[in-house]
């Protein structure tokens, strides 16, 4: 796996690049602003970047900018966005183009090695990785709120995770109960919800987030 | 004194009046007038000071800083307190000669009286009637002007007083108003300095403790996966790094929100809207979100809103036991509005700060620092309502 960083604090990006190392990727390139970005990404065409949000000169969304162009330019480049706090907002930016090899995660859960590594991984393949607090609060601005109100309370924990971009073993894992009865909740969400069931775990994902952002 | 005072104020007044056609020549004479004026109004305050203990402030309010002598001028010249200091002057002369006549008078009658009798054979022939009665008659009439004396002196002293006071002294509103003014100020300053302050703080924090935070709980993560990949490490090493790996992530959520707690970054970048989305999407119980506001209310009122809203919810996360919680915010015509409702069991109670209803305490106080309005309305059984208004002129 291939990966390009753009992170504009040298402490956390030395660690990503020494914690990426160590699971096994190649990182070409270790950057400190939106423009280094680019150019590193144009050149290497890795499988996936991580990019900050906020970098310099200004500081607010250079980030958010940089992945949007590169999603455009070069779709098959995975995108994992890193930030101090989730927004809605900049969730739905980054998946209007679609929902694969897209992920957005709070800064923190690079703590939770493994975790993040999956997270890394999974975005490389073309798969999600969207940050539960993401998901909470877009679940919170759902207007959709009946058909999710009908839903059991472990059917919308398997809704969360499914809008979080997890395949259906990484939800068995998750809630501790087995492969088959996450395979039957998932039916009956997409039945409860009117939405068609899918095997792709990406397709899913863009038609849970769309279903409840609108 | 009086003649001093009348003679350079009402001498410069009239230069300056007769001058007024020509602009130009006048301006250096009104400088004079109000600059001598106002020197004088000092010497005269100083006097009453000293000699009648009585203390008077200096009326003219302070002029703002930054202003060109010309509109200094120009608002001295003007203000109500500077006409009655004139006005002090000028009455001084005809006012000062009165006082001065009746104190010297008062003070010499009695004395020449009891003098008569040892003055009586100086005096030209004059029917005094007879020495002893006369006598009589002089004594009693000294003695008692002599008493009379010091209340004549200390009437003509207290009026004399007085008109220092309400002619020399601050306008008894304006006096009360500056003070309000200057508090106002210095609140507004005080709270400025506080969000300030709490923005350092937070990125502080960011830049500093929370990065080397998350750094550590990396380096953990990495040697707990390390050594899952050795065979022959003892069951106790993994366990305590783990165990430190653990802490380490729970360190980094709770500095976390200690962080958003002082200074929310996200509501300085995104606004109230993103904000209060968040702080919905982290209460236990399902809140609704109803935001109207047409443009970006200023800082601080955006500050204490989000405070409102995050320590209502914290409430009704605690307290209530609600099922349902609703959040409205809306902005018109210079005034926040926002109301919190919860389908609770109510009987919340704004208390002393540090107590029970504490939080409610404070955010009373921190709503009143921005001249807000603060009303919780919780009867027992529910629904409970927390109301607030807050100025935004921006």
């Amino acid at each position: 796996m291939r990966v390009v960083i753009a992170e504009d604090a040298v402490l956390l990006r030395a660690g990503l690049v020494r914690l990426l190392a160590d699971a096994g990727a190649e990182v070409v390139a270790a950057v400190g602003d939106a423009e280094l970005l680019l150019d590193a990404v144009r050149r290497h065409r890795p499988d996936v970047c991580i990019v900050d949000v906020r970098m310099p000169p200004t500081h607010t969304d250079e980030g958010i900018r940089a992945a949007l162009v590169i999603r455009s330019e070069l779709p098959d480049v995975g995108v994992l966005v890193l930030s101090q706090y989730v927004e809605e907002r900049y969730a739905g930016d980054l998946l209007a183009a679609g929902s694969s090899g897209i992920g957005y995660l709070l800064k923190d859960r690079v703590a939770d090695v493994a975790e993040f590594v999956d997270a890394v991984q999974r975005v490389a393949s073309g798969g999600a990785a969207l940050d539960p607090e993401v998901v909470m609060q877009i679940m919170v601005r759902s207007r959709r709120r009946d058909p999710v109100a009908a839903l059991t309370a472990r059917e919308r924990e398997v809704l969360a995770l499914m809008a979080e971009g997890r395949s259906n073993t990484a939800i068995a894992r998750a809630l501790m109960i087995g492969e088959g009865s996450v395979e039957k909740h998932v039916n009956s969400i997409f039945v409860k919800l009117g939405l068609e069931p899918d095997a792709g775990d990406n397709r899913r994902v863009l038609a849970v987030l769309r279903y409840l952002r609108t | 004194m009086g003649i001093v005072t009348f003679t350079t104020v009402v001498t410069l007044l009239a230069l300056s009046v007769s001058l007024a056609i020509t602009v130009a020549l006048a301006v250096p004479f009104v400088w004079l007038t109000v600059v001598s004026s106002a020197w004088l109004g000092r010497v005269e305050r100083s006097r009453a000071a000293a000699l009648l203990g009585v203390e008077v402030a200096s009326p003219h309010a302070p002029l703002p800083d930054g202003m060109g002598w010309l509109r200094r001028l120009q608002r001295r010249a003007t203000a109500a307190s500077t006409w009655r200091e004139i006005g002090y002057h000028a009455l001084l002369l005809p006012v000062g000669t009165v006082t001065f006549s009746l104190a010297v008078a008062a003070v010499s009658v009695p004395v020449l009286m009891l003098l008569l009798p040892v003055l009586q054979p100086f005096a030209p022939r004059d029917d005094l009637g007879t020495l002893p009665l006369g006598l009589a008659v002089a004594l009693a009439g000294a003695l008692v002007l002599a008493l009379l004396t010091p209340v004549i002196v200390g009437h003509l002293a207290r009026f004399d007083a007085w008109l220092v006071r309400s002619m020399l002294g601050p306008a008894k509103g304006a006096e009360l108003t500056a003070r309000v003014e200057q508090v106002e100020r210095s609140r507004t300053a005080l709270v400025d300095a506080v969000d300030a302050e709490r923005r350092r703080i937070e990125r502080d924090l960011h830049d500093g403790a929370q990065q080397r935070l998350v750094a550590v709980a990396m380096d953990l993560g990495m040697a707990k996966a390390k050594l899952d990949e050795q065979s022959g490490v003892t069951p106790e090493v993994r366990a305590l790094v783990e165990s430190a790996h653990n802490e380490a992530r729970r360190a980094i959520t709770e500095l976390r929100d200690v962080a958003r707690g002082v200074h929310p970054a996200i509501l300085e970048d995104r606004g109230l809207d993103a904000a209060l989305s968040s702080l919905a999407a982290r209460c236990p119980v399902p809140v609704r979100i109803d935001v109207d506001l047409p443009e970006r209310p200023p800082r601080a009122a955006e500050a204490v809103a989000y405070y409102v809203v995050a320590e209502a919810l914290t409430n009704v996360a605690k307290h209530a036991q609600a099922t349902q919680v609703t959040v409205r915010v809306s902005g018109r015509a210079g005034r926040l509005g926002i109301e919190v409702t919860d389908d609770g069991r109510g009987g919340a109670v704004v208390g002393a700060p540090g107590g029970l209803g504490g939080g409610l305490a404070g955010l009373r106080d921190r709503v009143a620092s921005v001249d807000g309005w603060f009303q919780v309305l919780s009867p027992v059984g529910g629904p409970t309502t927390i109301l607030v208004e807050l100025p935004c002129a921006s």
